[in-house]
């Protein structure tokens, strides 16, 4: 294996390894944790697919934003309680059963694709020359700026609507 | 030379300089203060004290290092590493003058916010694995806080990217060499002044260890050397955050270029600013007394943002013009 | 928060449902901001107060029964244990009591040096309230500058009578010693930059934004509520409600000189503040006025039955040497039989001798009220409903002492 290969085993092995580590915690604030860990590791991954600007967005708003909601979220609850739970619960043959069978599924089906080198005008070398931030930029605000405020209008009502939830009197 | 080598030659500099600077940053505090106070400040150790810092580490390295026995263990050892390695981490990408940075990466400013965000952790988890209240306490008044300010924070530098066309530090500072980003820049810089005050924990938002309500916050429970790294995370901190704003607002290493002061290194200009900035902080922190805490989040999202948010589109029509 | 290990559950079998609960912080003894060793249990629901609970009696030490078992005399020493920060006020008020249950009457210079070492003891009180109050809520720069002048009026104390915090000056029917004239002038002089002082302090956090959007509206006790749970001084004062023992009660000199009761208007921590920042200003008056019109003459009061005599007098005179002793050890002998309670205005509100006398020579009990303690009792009612950081604030501006509050 080349060394670009050698890196992408490590990321992608420690996504799937961490995203096991963490569902299987027992504390959820140690799940947090690694999930934190989980997603410089996907970071990594963006930063080796010559996405730095994703890398960096990740970070700030998953791993700086979002991750520090659940941790809030997580720390008001008193979850004494789940310590105490079996980690394996009663159905856990049946559960396995499906995993193992989707797991299956998505192997074959992932092996029977040959991937692509990028076809479309943003090329590597295209990025590079312009810089990441601004393509992306161009991309969002002229050729998909339809969506992108669709998406945003969608967050904002969903914004609204938590205030008006959590607000009685506002 | 292989490169890895040069590379860490100039790691190992960098953050032992900033060691240092941790160290008499303090007493640099404690005298400005002290002289604030009516009152002179460290005067016992060395000449006017100036073993203080050196005295001080030493103490903390020898304390015996407390761990609440029902303390979540792991988490209370990583915690204040980790608020150390974002603050140091930070100091990568800051380029001290022209051509000298340990990595001049493309996202220089995104990566100083990604590393500040990854910073909170350590005092939310300090907080929360002391397993004390005030610790709890401590621990969600900075996540909350944390959360608001860096997005007035950033907001704040979009306007300084969109002038600059970049977000590479060292091309901030030379699109800078016209004319500084203070002035067309002067909302963007009050609402990263303040920001960075939050981001920092530093009066008169130091409500995350607010002393006289939440006994020491986040850091109740931590002694010796523990407590220590705390103490530097908050100092590099401060440093790494003075950069910035010298770097995006007042022009990083350029000086004035007449006379004698054209011959000045780069480096000079740049410390010089920076130790403005922190005697800034200290001087606010002598003067002003504490926010409350709905207050703080009454202004992070009422004021702040919206005016980092108008600046951005204010500066995003004057570009267009 | 460990793993509880023990017995292992299914998830279905445990309660899933969520309960709300309070956080219960027990905030004290120790504690930085508490002022000595207050306890108050508050029930938080986020950072709000949802109930809030003082613990007093860390400090007591029985200064109530320890008054039975000593004779009038011996008493003064522990008045200045109960507020510590004012010990003056305290042995005035005493003093004031006794003289009253025994019929004294003392001498005009006496009045006038009383009112002036009193209203000394009421600027000392204030100078540390707003030094601890201000870093309370942030500002650590006052508390130094103001320490500055309590340096200087603490000075002034030990040049009296050799004490600096717990000075026992005062004496039943007069003073412990006479105040020279060099001494008067150096107060005089300290009175003279004093208002500049104070003008100092407010420059440094009256008209600062956060110190208002701290103490405005916050904390408020409505002149009703006030008096209903019985404050008093400046903390009844800040509600509004002009009440002053000093205007009211013939105890030193108020009446002879001129001087104002500062009052409030809204009853919040600023209105307080505001209060006792009048009050270094009409203090200071009233000491430069007491200087200016010091008459001569003696300082005790003529009742050999109750007074010591001279100590020149005792070192010469057998006579004399056995009516000390007599004084000293038993007290005086010829009490009259009954029950009374004296009030005066010491710094932080109405300190109240209550006295039972049997005719011995010792109080057959006595009863303090202290502001401290009835002001702690409204805490509760003042804080909840308001944030953690306001809790601090309050305290601060109902100026507790815990020593007199446990007496």
């Amino acid at each position: 294996m080349t060394a670009p290969q050698w890196f992408f085993a490590y990321f992608a092995g420690m996504i799937t390894l961490l995203s096991v580590v963490m569902i299987t915690r027992r504390n959820p604030v140690h799940g947090v944790l690694w999930m934190l860990v989980l997603f410089v590791h996907i970071a990594g991954l963006y930063l080796f697919l010559n996405a730095e600007f994703l890398a960096a967005i990740q970070i700030i708003v998953y791993a700086g934003a979002i991750l520090v909601l659940f941790l809030f979220v997580i720390m008001l609850l008193n979850l004494k309680k789940e310590l105490t739970v079996r980690k394996v619960q009663k159905h856990w043959v049946l559960g396995a059963a499906i995993g193992v069978i989707f797991a299956l599924f998505v192997v074959t089906v992932v092996a029977g694709i040959t991937v692509l080198p990028p076809l479309g005008e943003y090329s590597i070398e295209a990025i590079r020359s312009e810089g990441s931030i601004m393509t992306l930029g161009k991309v969002m605000y002229t050729k998909y700026l339809l969506p992108f405020e669709i998406a945003s209008l969608v967050l904002l009502v969903a914004i609204v609507g938590a205030v008006v939830l959590a607000k009685k009197r506002i | 030379m292989p490169e890895w080598l040069w590379i860490f030659i100039k790691v190992f500099i960098v953050v032992n300089v900033l060691m240092l600077h941790v160290a008499y940053v303090v007493y640099f505090e404690r005298k400005v203060i002290g002289h604030m106070q009516a009152r002179l400040g460290p005067m016992r150790v060395g000449w006017h004290g100036l073993l203080q810092p050196i005295a001080d580490g030493i103490k903390l390295f020898f304390k015996e290092d407390i761990i609440p026995s029902n303390a979540d263990k792991p988490i209370f050892y990583i915690a204040p590493i980790i608020g150390l390695l974002a603050a140091i981490g930070s100091l990568a990408v800051i380029p001290m003058w022209e051509g000298f940075s340990i990595a001049d990466i493309n996202i220089g400013i995104l990566y100083i916010l990604a590393l500040s965000s990854v910073g909170s952790y350590s005092v939310i988890l300090a907080g929360w694995a002391s397993n004390s209240k005030y610790s709890f306490l401590g621990g969600l008044r900075s996540s909350a806080q944390v959360i608001s300010y860096e997005i007035a924070m950033g907001l704040s530098l979009v306007g300084v990217m969109m002038m600059a066309g970049s977000a590479n530090l060292s091309d901030i500072v030379r699109a800078q060499s016209e004319q500084w980003f203070l002035l067309p820049q002067i909302v963007a810089f009050f609402v990263f002044l303040m920001a960075a005050l939050a981001e920092t924990n530093r009066a008169p938002f130091d409500l995350p260890e607010a002393e006289t309500e939440l006994v020491a916050g986040y850091a109740t429970e931590y002694s010796g050397i523990r407590f220590g790294l705390f103490f530097m995370a908050e100092y590099a901190g401060m440093f790494v955050m003075s950069a910035l704003a010298v770097i995006c607002f007042l022009g990083g290493w350029s000086g004035p270029d007449f006379w004698i002061f054209a011959r000045v290194p780069g480096i000079v200009w740049f410390l010089l600013k920076v130790y403005a900035f922190i005697f800034f902080y200290f001087w606010v922190r002598a003067t002003l007394p504490r926010y409350r805490y709905d207050q703080l989040m009454g202004l992070g999202w009422k004021l702040f943002i919206p005016l980092a948010l108008a600046n951005i589109i204010f500066t995003g029509l004057i570009k267009l013009l | 928060m460990e793993n509880i290990s023990g017995k292992e559950v299914d998830a279905a079998d445990s309660d899933a449902r969520l309960s709300e609960k309070e956080l219960t912080l027990s905030m004290g003894p120790q504690h930085p901001a508490t002022h000595g060793v207050l306890r108050l249990v508050l029930d938080l629901s986020g950072e709000t107060i949802v109930k809030c609970t003082p613990y007093v009696g860390y400090l007591h030490r029985g200064v109530e029964k320890l008054a039975e078992n000593r004779n009038y005399m011996q008493i003064i020493p522990l008045t200045d244990r109960l507020d510590y920060i004012a010990s003056m006020a305290n042995n005035i008020g005493y003093c004031v009591a006794v003289e009253k249950l025994f019929g004294i009457k003392v001498p005009e210079r006496t009045e006038y040096i009383r009112t002036i070492v009193g209203e000394m003891a009421r600027i000392t009180n204030h100078l540390l309230w707003l030094a601890t109050h201000a870093l309370d809520i942030g500002a650590m720069t006052v508390f130094l500058y103001c320490f500055r002048e309590r340096e200087k009026i603490l000075d002034l104390f030990e040049r009296l009578c050799g004490a600096r915090l717990t000075v026992s000056y005062p004496r039943i029917g007069g003073l412990k010693n006479d105040v020279d004239d060099q001494w008067l002038e150096d107060l005089y002089k300290f009175t003279e930059e004093f208002p500049g002082r104070v003008e100092q302090y407010e420059t440094l956090i009256d008209k600062n934004r956060i110190w208002l959007r701290r103490t405005k509206g916050v904390g408020v006790i409505s002149a009703e509520d006030a008096i209903n749970w019985g404050l008093s001084g400046p903390a009844l004062r800040g509600s509004g409600v002009s009440y002053d023992i000093r205007k009211i009660s013939s105890y030193g000199v108020y009446d002879k000189v001129k001087w104002q009761v500062c009052i409030g208007k809204n009853g919040d921590i600023y209105d307080r503040y505001r209060v006792r920042m009048d009050e270094f200003r009409e203090s200071n008056s009233i000491i430069r006025q007491c200087i200016e019109k010091i008459p001569k003459g003696p300082i005790m009061a003529d009742a050999p039955k109750f007074t010591l005599p001279a100590k020149d007098k005792v070192l010469s005179d057998m006579e004399h040497l056995i009516h000390h002793f007599v004084l000293i050890t038993k007290g005086p002998q010829t009490a009259p039989e009954g029950e009374l309670y004296v009030a005066t205005e010491v710094p932080k509100g109405e300190l109240g001798f209550f006295f039972v006398s049997d005719g011995t020579g010792r109080p057959y009990r006595m009863r303090i009220r202290s502001p401290s303690f009835v002001h702690i009792s409204a805490l509760p009612a003042i804080c909840e409903g308001e944030l953690v950081a306001d809790v601090i604030a309050n305290i601060g501006s109902i100026d507790i002492v815990l020593g007199e509050c446990d007496r």
